[in-house]
């Protein structure tokens, strides 16, 4: 990757000396757990364990964020997530919204597709706001956090691991330091350096076409949607894509020519005249342009010793899909609630290993669909493209041609096949699996307020939940799950009838929503004994 | 449903002269751009993965014979 930075950083923090860094060599200072990198997944971690209750130490080797906009697209699934950690409001007023995509051939367009096409969600499909906006809003909800000591300028230069702890030095600009830590989690991005420190491999497919991609502030009459282009006449032969960002700032990724000089392709220069072609005029100032080259490449394993890895870190894709921020930040809502219960020692270290087990799983699933978009765009072979160049024909007349076309497949949450999940022993003709992620719909309160499962969800804490469908008599939660009670006395009320279409419930019917808001177990007809065992498994306690 | 592979046309040499006569008159490149529609549109018609694999893994199985066949004879 080569960027060249056309605006400066938007925030600068400053190092500040801890007194951790005034211990003797030998007795450094103990953490139960220590973040490093404080980017989207890092800092949104860091806030996850700390509403958990967790004191948490998290390292940046930067101190300032906003050198170029990044990761654009949120996904609906990390809202969500956001949302349980403050901030989404601020994400999505700041963010532009978007559902809707559109595939273009040459002049025409091949087709359009809405990504959130049913009403009765609290978030939106995505939004788009540059990952400097993203990282702030973060920065700023840790503020209110004092659980989270964010130390910039720490960076970390070597690890020791230990039986039950791991041991860090870590260089700042009053010299080096040391830092003992139950667990470390490593969020330092895709060059990550404890990675290496750990000795892991990084393999995967390297994928030779280079892309330029640059953000370009111009007022345009563009509508908020994803525009996508294969052999467009202003780039004839190759692939280009607009997308719309907040401040007038508008994303543009042109696919290059394999053997392109980086050095000269990211040329402001240079590059001015294909974004010309593109728009048609030259009225745009460059707010960022980089050259990259993708790589889909994953970890073999997520956990080494006591350190555990998470986001860019331990995977990566190409952007054709939005999966590489999302699915960071699919890491850090599904490890948090692991890692806070170990260390509170009320679940076995060996819940971990789910972590490892599912997030890899999720890793996989990313990797095969933006290698499959990637081949589509940059096709490997002359009969590769010859049966893309059969797709693109047939799509102009035929529905399956259409859903052949591959300009990118957006970020969904996975499905897990988990040791934590309760197989179903019930029949279902819908609703989410037990490894499937929670739906959203709409609820009303008994005061008559209009909100959204998701909100009772979230509110009093992402314990376990179990959501119920009321019989008349209340089915009690176990001790320590929250109750969602849809109907009934006293229970929230299902004003369009979602909530029981979407889950597939009939009267009885419950739902064990783990703290990451998956499905555990569900069951037409819960029994104390039932729904405890389900609960005991999910929280790897046999 | 396992692929098929007893003959399920009435009328077999109908079928192969179809694809044969829609083949006459193009190029060797336009014939291969002609068959990848083909191929597309067939196996979107079968509408079953299974099938489609079974199908490719006879189709290549022909070419590795094919193959080891050349080589044996060189």
């Amino acid at each position: 990757m080569a960027s060249a930075n056309t605006h400066q950083a938007k925030i600068q923090f400053g190092y500040r000396r801890h007194p951790d860094q005034d211990r003797p060599g030998q007795s450094p200072a103990e953490h139960p757990v220590v973040v490093v990198g404080a980017g989207p997944v890092g800092l949104s971690l860091a806030i996850d364990l700390a509403q958990r209750g967790q004191r948490v130490v998290l390292l940046d080797d930067a101190d300032r964020i906003g050198e170029g906009s990044r990761a654009i697209c949120f996904s609906k699934r990390s809202l969500e997530y956001w949302d349980r950690l403050g901030v989404a409001d601020r994400m999505v007023d700041k963010g532009v919204v978007w559902s809707v995509g559109r595939i273009f051939h040459g002049e025409s367009q091949l087709y359009q597709f809405n990504l959130l096409p049913e009403d009765g969600h609290k978030r939106p499909a995505f939004v788009n706001l540059q990952q400097y906006y993203a990282e702030a809003y973060l920065v700023d909800r840790i503020s209110d956090l004092p659980a989270i000591d964010l130390r910039w300028r720490n960076k970390v230069i070597a690890l020791e691991q230990r039986n039950d702890s791991a041991l860090l030095t870590i260089e700042t600009p009053e010299g080096a330091y040391r830092l003992q830590a139950q667990y470390v989690v490593a969020c330092d991005g895709a060059r990550s350096s404890l990675r290496q420190m750990v000795g892991a491999e990084f393999a995967g497919q390297v994928f030779e076409d280079q892309f330029l991609i640059a953000d370009v502030k111009m007022a345009a009459e563009f509508p908020t949607e994803r525009w996508f282009w294969f052999d467009p006449p202003f780039h004839a032969g190759r692939s280009a894509l607009l997308h719309r960002q907040p401040d007038d700032v508008w994303r543009i990724d042109l696919q290059l020519n394999r053997y392109a000089d980086p050095v000269v392709e990211k040329k402001p220069e240079n590059v001015r005249p294909r974004i010309a072609r593109m728009l048609g005029h030259d009225k745009f100032e460059f707010e960022w342009i980089s050259l990259y080259k993708f790589q889909c490449r994953r970890m073999d394993r997520f956990i080494h010793g006591r350190v555990i890895f998470a986001g860019d870190s331990a995977h990566q894709v190409s952007p054709f899909g939005a999966r590489g921020a999302n699915s960071g930040l699919e890491d850090a809502e599904n490890l948090s609630w692991k890692l806070d219960r170990v260390l509170r020692g009320v679940s076995p270290a060996s819940l971990l290993e789910s972590y490892h087990i599912e997030r890899s799983l999720a890793a996989d699933e990313n990797i095969r669909e933006s290698t499959r978009s990637t081949d589509f765009m940059a096709p490997n072979s002359h009969q590769e493209a010859r049966l893309r160049k059969a797709v693109l024909a047939l799509a102009k007349e035929t529905e399956f041609g259409k859903r052949m076309v591959n300009g990118g497949r957006l970020s969904v949450p996975c499905s897990y096949d988990s040791p934590l999940s309760s197989p179903d022993a019930d029949a279902w003709a819908g609703g989410p699996r037990p490894g499937c992620s929670m739906l959203d719909a709409p609820i009303a309160t008994r005061a008559g307020e209009q909100a959204y499962l998701t909100d009772a969800f979230r509110k009093g804490g992402t314990a376990f939940a179990l959501l119920s469908f009321s019989n008349g008599a209340a089915f009690d939660a176990p001790d320590g799950v929250k109750d969602i009670r849809i109907g009934g006395v006293g229970g929230l009320a299902d004003p369009a009838g979602l909530v029981a279409s979407r889950y597939d419930a009939a009267p009885e019917t419950a739902y064990l929503l783990r703290p990451d808001g998956y499905v555990a177990a569900r069951f037409r007809h819960p029994t104390r004994a039932g729904v405890a065992a389900a609960l005991s498994r999910a929280q790897g306690l046999n | 449903m396992p692929l098929s592979t007893s003959s399920n046309f009435a009328r077999p040499d109908d079928a192969f002269r179809a694809i044969v006569e829609a083949h006459r008159g193009l190029t060797e490149e336009q014939s291969a751009d002609f068959d990848a529609a083909l191929v597309l549109i067939l196996a979107n018609h079968i509408g079953d993965i299974d099938v489609l694999r079974e199908a490719l893994v006879l189709a290549k199985r022909r070419m590795i014979d094919g193959q080891q066949q050349q080589q044996q004879q060189q």
